[in-house]
């Protein structure tokens, strides 16, 4: 519980709390001053006490919703990248789904092996395989130059829209794969062969046994490769070049970059987890019977 | 009157990473029998079972299904179904959906399925249970909905892998009438696989018993416990003195120190054999010059029985009984030649058993604590 308090609730009340205030100047009697009334104050101090005075001017935290209003100009952003981010997870759930299947049936030895090897890019730093790609998609990159050698191309792979997505799910596949897998490892060998046994072929042992059974796999999968997705900003710096920002990015400049206003990232991160929560439990209420139909 | 032979096995040999585990089954399953497939774990019965279901290929034979060659028909092209070892039910759907798995595949119109469905839980006993999550019904409930998932469809041949297993003594005692009634009322052709010997007595027309990947015996119940055919199957199927003996000529045997009248024959002169004497045939008497005569060891109350373990001719003898003797007091023992079962002691003998029996050492070692 302290656990959860410490790590989860406190930083969400911190941008709650940034998301709903404001820093606004006021004077000595407390009136919030704004552009103009602030000009306006300097002014009638020059005048009345000659150039190098200073009005008393305080600053005060208060509540307001302009954060929460403003973040609605960057809309196309934040739909921008969550319409990204779900193609990348539909592309993770078609790659990683048969693969997921395919080691959960393998000798119990070879699945630590195949395992592994789906792991094995995630012990490479997140940066560098990123940047790796930049180098393969460049308009003089490995591709381009390969394609180039049987008179093909160059085309424009670096930053695009595909670019932004190939990283994305390039990054979270194993996030995807993982939990499908620890899911369809739990399912019993006896239950697929009595669906056989009963009459049922490879594909309706898949559509009737196999994928319902996998569901909370599913469910996970989406979950771990969405949410990063939604929210990555190096994808999108390193391979959709200035004009692919996703909401990412517009978060950390607000933190960490010149358009410097915590309080408006905080306002925007707010309401992407609105949208990411939002996006959950449209597909936590997916059950059996719609995942069935969804793939047939 | 001679049966229709519905599946035949026929020099099958099977084996897991090089090591066999079927080493030649010529098998005749009949229409409408009750056979059993009886062995200690790891003797290749329920290979032998999966391969009939279409599981497992074997490496070498053939199985035939109505005469036809079936080695590389797909387990759903089969008039087979399976009964599996712990059900094996489909945890995403409820009951009657279970049911109605292998009825739903072949896109039955919904009114059949429902009729059918409602035939099948009335014939388990489990109407009004339609609706229920299968994870929530006990291991007795669930073994009924697995076994109306298997006979919806009507199959010929019913496999069934150990399916009491998980069960208590009584649950267990009920279910194989139940099984047996249902077998006689289908009848179809019943394929059990099980490691109690008494289940298989119970229930089967034919016993199979199998160790080491090789069909030890095939016969009746009475057959199988009257007249095993070698030390294994006497040591597996109930309780069992076994003496070495030399067979002087018909209907004469010598062993314990002496020559004893038998109605076994057609044994070569002199030939070195096993006496089998199942503990319930030898009465204990009063001790005198024409008995075997011994110390108890022990008595066990076995509820039905005592269970009385006597040191004679520096053997230890398992006799059942109604009456206990004193520990330690002298008693005779005495058979008929009825009771004296002969077997040839083959090579296989020197192997060490897997039956978990053996009573002769455990009393042996008991004796000598």
């Amino acid at each position: 519980m302290l656990w959860m308090a410490v790590f989860i609730i406190v930083p969400l009340i911190l941008i709650a709390v940034f998301a709903f205030t404001t820093t606004v100047k006021t004077d000595a009697d407390g009136n919030i001053l704004d552009a103009e009334a602030l000009d306006a104050l300097y002014e009638e101090y020059e005048e009345e006490y000659g150039e190098d005075a200073e009005p008393e001017i305080y600053e005060r935290t208060i509540f307001t919703l302009a954060n929460i209003f403003e973040v609605s100009r960057y809309m196309s952003t934040l739909l921008h990248s969550i319409w990204l981010a779900l193609i990348a997870t539909v592309i993770c759930l078609i790659l990683g789904y048969p693969v997921a299947y395919l080691i959960s049936r393998l000798h119990f030895d070879r699945q630590k092996i195949m395992l592994m090897l789906v792991m094995l890019p995630m012990w490479m730093n997140f940066l560098l395989r990123t940047y790796a790609w930049m180098t393969l998609l460049e308009r003089s990159g490995l591709i381009n130059r390969v394609l180039g050698l049987i008179g093909l191309g160059p085309f424009q792979m670096i930053n695009t829209p595909g670019a932004v997505v190939l990283g994305m799910v390039y990054n979270y596949l194993p996030f995807m794969i993982t939990p499908l897998y620890s899911v369809m490892t739990k399912i019993d060998g006896r239950t697929i062969e009595a669906a056989q046994d009963l009459g049922a072929g490879s594909l309706r042992v898949m559509t009737r046994v196999v994928i319902p059974l996998s569901v909370p796999g599913v469910v996970s999968g989406i979950t771990m490769v969405f949410v990063p997705a939604v929210s990555t900003f190096i994808i999108s710096r390193m391979l959709g070049g200035g004009t692919n920002m996703l909401i990412g990015d517009l978060i950390d400049l607000q933190f960490l970059g010149n358009a410097y206003n915590p309080n408006l990232g905080a306002a925007m991160s707010l309401v992407l987890m609105v949208f990411i929560l939002l996006c959950m439990s449209i597909t936590n209420s997916i059950d059996d019977d719609d995942m069935e139909a969804a793939l047939l | 009157m001679e049966k229709k032979k519905l599946v035949e096995l026929k020099g099958i040999t099977k084996a897991f990473d090089g090591e066999p585990v079927l080493r030649g089954i010529d098998l005749e399953v009949h229409d409408n029998e009750f056979m059993t497939l009886l062995g200690p774990s790891g003797c290749g019965k329920t290979t032998t079972l999966r391969i009939i279901g279409g599981f497992e290929t074997p490496d070498t034979g053939d199985v035939l299904f109505d005469g036809a060659r079936i080695n590389d028909v797909p387990p759903h092209r089969r008039s087979v179904n399976t009964v599996f070892q712990k059900y094996a039910l489909f945890p995403h759907l409820n009951v009657y959906e279970n049911v109605a798995f292998a009825l739903r595949l072949r896109k039955t119109p919904e009114r059949e399925v429902s009729q059918r469905v409602a035939e099948m839980l009335e014939l388990v006993n489990l109407r009004g249970f339609e609706r229920r999550r299968v994870n929530n019904l006990s291991g007795g409930q669930q073994q009924r909905v697995a076994i109306a998932r298997a006979l919806i469809s009507n199959p010929r041949v019913l496999l069934l892998d150990e399916p009491l297993g998980a069960l208590d003594l009584k649950l267990r005692k009920e279910m194989q009438n139940e099984l047996k009634a249902l077998q006689q009322r289908t009848g179809i052709t019943f394929i059990y696989v099980t490691h109690d010997q008494e289940e298989a007595l119970t229930m089967s027309d034919t016993v199979v018993v199998m160790n080491g990947g090789v069909i030890q015996q095939i016969g009746t119940p009475q057959d199988i416990y009257n007249e095993p055919k070698n030390t294994f199957v006497a040591r597996f199927i109930g309780e069992s003195n076994i003496l070495p003996g030399i067979m002087h000529r018909d209907f004469l045997v010598e062993f314990a120190g002496n020559n004893f009248e038998c109605v076994d024959r057609d044994f070569a002169p002199m030939e070195p054999v096993n006496v089998v004497i199942r503990p319930e045939d030898i009465r204990l008497v009063e001790a005198t010059e024409d008995t075997i005569n011994g110390v108890v060891r022990r008595v066990t109350f076995k509820g039905v029985h005592y269970e009385i373990v006597v040191e004679a001719v520096s053997v230890n003898w398992i006799i059942h009984s109604t009456k206990a003797p004193e520990v330690g007091g002298i008693v005779g023992m005495t058979f008929t030649p009825e009771d004296i079962h002969i077997m040839h002691r083959s090579p296989d003998d020197a192997l060490p058993l897997a039956s978990d029996l053996a009573p002769m050492e455990e009393a042996a070692a008991e004796a000598a604590e």
